[in-house]
């Protein structure tokens, strides 16, 4: 095509000429949380952190699948965790994207819940972003209770507790 | 935990692309907006002269770069055709309709639309159609600019 330019005036109105087309993709689920998930979810709704203890090799996870991943086996007993944890790893989010909701840079890190046998993503705050690092103990900072819902977004953040620093030999098994 | 307890929400998953049109599909969505539609002059395999409807950069057939747009339309012929009896949200009409391939006056190619025939019945390939074109005010150059095809005669 070498010509095309010369036509882009066929039928022209005074318009600019179309450039792009908008072309959503969108697909609506109904999304089941399932027996161990609406579990933790409950336990949001009451201001806990609720994990489960796989029978046979005693890990307890958090948020639990309603399974254990080495075993195979499911895990009944719920555990309820506390309300502090490690930084065993972290990133320093610096890029914007889009719908970002929270200020830049921010903190997203792994924590391991005192109790827990897993680490899982969450946002670190008040602490300057140079500030953060692997053995930060922090605790859940929850949005008021009136406002509770069936939701992880209970949990605002995450913030130093002040506390010495976790040794390293407490959770290099985690990283 | 009882049943009733397992939770449950909705959960959407959009993409919103927005795509480089180009400039022959640019022009052919371009004219589209000001009512008109254009097809793309190119060749057969043993140089017949065809038109390719809507345009692209290249022949479908051949691969070659395609040459002029032209002008094609507005009223066809039904190629082939299928009845959709219960359309779902965001297609093109609310109402019973067929997906066909029509053949504008002038081209060589099918265009797929629809067609708001009102009956499988009132559907032949073969049959002559019209564009029903949104108000100017509504066009956006898509194109669901032409709202639909009607059988020709009928009411645009």
């Amino acid at each position: 095509m070498t010509d095309a330019g010369t036509h882009t005036d066929v039928g022209a109105t005074g318009e600019a000429p179309v450039t792009t087309l908008s072309t959503p993709i969108r697909v609506e689920y109904q999304y089941t949380a399932g027996l161990a998930q609406s579990r933790y979810l409950h336990g949001m709704a009451d201001g806990k952190f609720l994990g489960q203890r796989c029978p046979k090799c005693r890990q307890v996870y958090v948020p639990p699948r309603g399974s254990c991943p080495t075993d195979g086996v499911a895990t009944t007993d719920t555990v309820e965790l506390g309300n502090t944890g490690t930084v065993t790893t972290y990133c320093v989010v610096n890029v914007p994207f889009q719908g970002q909701s929270i200020e830049i840079p921010y903190i997203c890190a792994q924590i391991l819940l005192d109790g827990a046998n897993i680490a899982f993503m969450g946002l670190i705050q008040e602490i300057p972003a140079d500030q953060v690092r692997m053995g930060l103990r922090v605790e859940a900072v929850w949005v008021d209770r009136s406002e509770f819902g069936l939701t992880s977004a209970n949990v605002r953040y995450f913030r130093p507790t002040g506390e010495p620093d976790a040794e390293y030999e407490t959770f290099k098994e985690y990283l | 935990m009882a049943d009733s307890e397992i939770l449950r929400a909705p959960h959407v998953l959009e993409y919103p692309y927005v795509r480089s049109v180009g400039p022959v599909i640019g022009a052919f969505l371009t004219a589209l907006r000001a009512g008109r539609i254009l097809g793309a002059r190119s060749q057969a395999v043993d140089g017949t002269p065809t038109v390719v409807v809507p345009p692209t950069e290249y022949d479908p057939i051949t691969g070659r770069d395609v040459g002029d747009l032209v002008e094609v339309g507005p009223g066809g012929v039904v190629t082939t055709w299928s009845w959709a009896s219960s359309p779902r949200r965001d297609q093109p009409l609310d109402r019973p309709f067929a997906w066909a391939l029509v053949r504008l006056d002038g081209a060589d190619t099918g265009m797929l639309h629809v067609v708001d025939a009102g009956s499988p019945d009132a559907m032949a390939s073969g049959m002559r159609v019209a564009p029903r074109w949104r108000a100017p005010e509504d066009r956006c150059g898509a194109m669901s600019d032409i709202e639909c095809f009607v059988p020709e005669g009928g009411d645009q």
